[in-house]
């Protein structure tokens, strides 16, 4: 079972860099790397804070369009292509060709990057000269971005086992964007009471809490992150993550291909 | 053991934007497939074959009925060890080289490593692709994919080969090439279900056929017998018109040009026309049997509005 989620999961993971999915790293790298000497000109005190949000916003951004727009195209592609037949014809569960599927974008995701950070720590080193134990901080709001990542890949697959590229990614950007705000949703559940409260409540806890995982600008001003925040942040992902995988294995063994 | 047993199975699609209306893909397909059989699956466009194949396959459900798999339940995942399919006209990661796609294919279908580095560059030798190893698929024609196909279907020397369409969209040397192949697979002990609109291919193949059409089962048998019970006419040629105004009482047809004379008899009048001919000393050229073809066979099956290619 393992070795065939893994034959699917490298699949996945090489037709994404041979679709040129990681070309946009070389952009990221130069782009990384040229603003470093500008900011440094713009404004000395400030130039790392600016340095550590711009990129690592980017990195953000770069991944969760990668994690939709190929999330979501995943399965559907496939099905539209027709070459899931070879695939399911073969003693390969539906169940596995998901988890296969959603774990080698997930490995794209995470060579991706690791990629873009290698880059942002050159452009970092190139500004500042040194390495401080603040800036090794700084890695896990990287690692909390790739959390980002797994859960938003799991929506995408779950929403692409029901319906449209074009809905499953407007369902999977919106569950974004409401998850970055997730915390403000939270709050105002628990001022507001009666059914209205419940609902607020309700939603708060199935949109992903993303405004969690961005712990960006905390590190930009060298707040150290917490070992239980990591903790809760690490489970969490990965029981949202499961849940999302699980409903969309659950919705695609029911399917009929076309 | 029977290599192939559907029970009953039934599809119906949901139709219409509110999706109420119901459209008949298959009605209660009965089927038996003997092991080390060629059966071919004849039908016009639309007439349930690729239904029938993808139901076989898992790929879509059944709204009734079942089937086993060399004596085990279709939808075991166990049973596609022993089964290889070709879609209808197939379409493989294009970013893949033969190679690639094979190796992949053949994990996933359990196979060591090792074997794998055995099989793979015999099997592309045998589609005759051995030189094409390592050029993406993207660059390959339809030809070639098709050659991919049937090399991926059989990669792990199934017991049971489904091919949709194999022959489709080629030209007359890839058929040739195709049907070899499938030659070669029964010489194997393998049982082969193809399903085709082209009916030569299916008369050159296969010992048992069945003719499928708007999802219903409208005739199966022993490709020979299928064409023998067909026969009923014979055409007779001969020279000389002095047995001519006694043929035209017996012959549902005759034809005269120049000194030779044909004509064509049913057979219960074959023996009375013969003596006939017989009696009148004419020069007998040929007696052949008429209406002794699949296309015959299947085309009374399908009624006037079958879609035939030949």
């Amino acid at each position: 079972m393992s070795r065939r989620i893994g034959a699917i999961a490298f699949n996945t993971f090489r037709e994404a860099v041979r679709d040129r999915v990681l070309y946009n790293l070389v952009f990221f790298v130069l782009l990384l790397v040229a603003s470093a000497p500008l900011l440094g000109r713009i404004s000395a005190g400030v130039q790392r804070v600016l340095l550590v949000n711009l990129s690592l916003t980017a990195i953000s951004i770069f991944g969760v369009v990668i994690s939709i727009f190929v999330g979501i195209s995943l399965v559907s592609k496939e099905i539209e292509r027709r070459t899931l037949y070879p695939v399911l014809s073969r003693p390969v569960g539906r169940g596995e060709f998901i988890v296969g599927k959603y774990l080698g974008l997930a490995g794209t995701l995470f060579v991706n990057t690791m990629a873009m950070s290698t880059g942002f720590y050159a452009a970092l080193f190139l500004m500042t000269g040194q390495f401080t134990r603040a800036d090794a901080n700084i890695a896990i709001a990287i690692y909390f971005v790739l959390l980002q990542f797994f859960i938003v890949i799991g929506l995408a697959l779950l929403f692409s086992s029901f319906s449209t590229p074009l809905m499953s990614a407007i369902f999977a950007l919106s569950m974004f964007v409401a998850g970055t705000f997730a915390g403000d949703l939270r709050d105002f559940a628990q001022m507001t009471h009666g059914p209205q409260g419940w609902l607020a409540s309700s939603i708060s806890y199935v949109i992903p809490n993303l405004a969690s995982l961005n712990v960006i600008t905390r590190v930009a001003h060298d707040q150290l992150i917490s070992g239980a925040l990591v903790g809760y942040n690490s489970l969490y992902a990965a029981l949202y993550s499961a849940v999302t995988v699980c409903g969309a294995v659950l919705i695609f063994s029911r399917r009929d291909l076309k | 053991m029977l290599a192939v047993e559907i029970l009953g199975f039934e599809k119906t699609y949901a139709a219409g934007f509110w999706r109420k209306k119901q459209k008949v893909g298959l009605k209660s397909l009965h089927l038996e497939i003997q092991q080390g059989e060629v059966f071919g699956f004849l039908g016009p466009n639309g007439a349930g074959k690729t239904t029938t194949l993808k139901l076989l396959m898992g790929l879509i459900f059944p709204t009734a009925g079942s089937a086993r798999i060399l004596g085990k339940p279709w939808r075991d995942p166990a049973v596609r060890a022993g089964v290889g399919f070709l879609p209808e006209q197939p379409y493989f990661y294009d970013h893949l080289t033969p190679v690639e796609l094979l190796d992949y294919y053949g994990s996933l279908s359990g196979l060591s490593r090792a074997d794998r580095r055995v099989r793979i560059p015999r099997l592309l030798e045998r589609v005759g692709l051995a030189r094409d190893g390592s050029v993406q698929l993207r660059k390959f024609s339809k030809g070639m994919l098709q050659r991919v196909g049937i090399a991926q279907a059989v990669l792990h020397e199934p017991q049971v080969v489904f091919l949709d369409e194999p022959m489709s969209g080629l030209d007359p040397v890839g058929r040739r090439e195709v049907r070899d192949f499938i030659q070669s697979l029964n010489r194997e002990g393998k049982t082969v279900f193809f399903s085709t609109h082209i009916l030569s291919d299916a008369e050159a193949l296969c010992d048992r056929v069945a003719v499928l059409s708007g999802g219903e089962l409208r005739g199966i048998g022993v490709v020979s017998e299928l064409i023998s019970q067909n026969r009923g006419q014979f055409e007779l040629i001969w020279q000389g018109s002095e047995a001519l105004p006694a043929m035209k009482a017996l012959a549902a047809d005759c034809h005269v040009a120049g000194e030779t004379v044909r004509a064509i008899v049913e057979e219960p009048r074959l023996q009375e026309a013969l003596d006939v001919l017989k009696a009148r000393r004419t020069q007998l050229i040929s007696v052949n049997p008429l209406g002794g073809s699949l296309e015959d066979y299947f085309l009374r099956k399908l009624g006037p509005a079958g879609e035939v290619e030949r």
